[in-house]
């Protein structure tokens, strides 16, 4: 049988009256870029939250490389959340040393060339850099990581297009082929090159999903394209 | 090499015909090591599974050649390379002819629009 890097069965997630996400069959394989894409409160959000440990389900199963989520299965998932949980006043060696202490599969030599190569300084503090900078220090962070399930939550949202190909380089020359990547965002455009598969999420469920370059040749349309037609004729979005 | 890619068209399709053209152009020229995948795929920032699979596809076209741990070159056969170079004129020719046609020409009317063009670059 074969071992999805993240699988879920029958996932909900309900906060109090709202339904986030509503018996979600997923299975995603390993060695795969893949892209979670979906408007505004489409469920991706909550979706990487279960999956990295963060939420518990209302309802259903979901396991990472066949794990059920818990110590064993944080230890296979790196996670770059929609908003930071560094402290500003950190200074970047800092954040080195706790992901060495946190993160056995940490590679800190690596972390370290690519900040080099960003010419930051491991002595500034994370609130001196600028917004674009400091979404780079966490992706080279996350990215060091020898992971089989990489989680980027909005990886490239308010930065510009030249960080935005800083961040898509990175993601691609640092993935190890066996490992999986999960990359969601409604950028589709931006990050669509990079992408193996997709997955269109609305209001909690699957609507489309695909391999890239299958439904480019199928459907003769970019994804960004097909997303606007899915998207346009479903309410509330 | 000219990464530009459009959204219609599978990317892998459009690596390939990118590749074919830095031969046609000579920047890749037969006997050539190829750039590996990572690199590559760093340079067209497209995935590298992506980049892979065009590679593997233009090997069996056997416009390159896998030399196994040492990397892949360009053919040096002669006849795959015209049999390349053909293809790709014929390709071009055929756009042209799509092209003219919007206007109402036929292949024949474009081509003399050619020899005209060809004739006023030789008189000035």
């Amino acid at each position: 049988m074969e071992t999805y890097a993240l699988q879920t069965q029958g996932l909900s997630m309900r906060y109090h009256t709202a339904l986030a996400l509503d018996g979600l069959d997923l299975a995603l394989p390993q060695g795969k870029i893949i892209g979670l894409l979906g408007p505004n409160g489409s469920g991706k959000t909550t979706l990487i939250k279960l999956a990295a440990g963060l939420l518990t389900p209302t309802a259903g199963t979901i396991t990472v490389c066949g794990e059920k989520i818990g110590t064993g299965s944080k230890a296979l998932v790196s996670y770059l959340p929609d908003r930071t949980y560094f402290s500003r006043q950190q200074k970047i060696r800092e954040l080195l040393d706790l992901f060495q202490d946190f993160y056995p599969d940490f590679d800190r030599v690596r972390a370290e060339q690519m900040l080099a190569a960003l010419g930051i300084s491991q002595e500034a503090r994370l609130k001196t850099l600028s917004k674009g900078n400091q979404e780079k220090v966490q992706l080279v962070l996350v990215m060091s990581r020898r992971a089989k399930l990489y989680l980027l939550d909005e990886p490239i949202g308010g930065v510009d297009p030249a960080a935005r190909d800083y961040i898509l380089n990175t993601i691609i020359t640092n993935y190890d082929p066996t490992a999986t990547v999960v990359i969601s965002t409604h950028l589709i455009a931006d990050v669509e090159r990079v992408l193996d598969e997709f997955v269109f999420l609305y209001q909690g469920k699957v609507v489309r999903r695909g391999i890239a370059d299958e439904t480019r040749e199928e459907t003769g349309k970019s994804l960004d394209e097909l997303f606007r037609e899915v998207f346009k004729c479903l309410p509330n979005c | 090499m000219n990464w530009k890619f459009t959204g219609d068209r599978p990317v892998y399709q459009q690596i390939m015909a990118a590749i074919r053209g830095a031969i046609l152009t000579g920047e890749l020229s037969p006997g050539k090591k190829v750039p590996s995948v990572r690199d590559l795929a760093a340079e067209a920032q497209v995935n590298p599974n992506t980049m892979q699979r065009a590679l593997t596809e233009l090997e069996r076209e056997g416009l390159l050649i896998s030399g196994g741990t040492s990397g892949r070159t360009v053919t040096q056969d002669q006849d795959v390379l015209q049999a390349m170079r053909k293809q790709a004129l014929e390709e071009l020719a055929r756009e042209c002819a799509e092209k003219f046609r919007v206007f109402g020409l036929t292949p024949r009317q474009a081509a003399q629009l050619l020899l005209e063009l060809e004739d006023q670059k030789e008189e000035t």
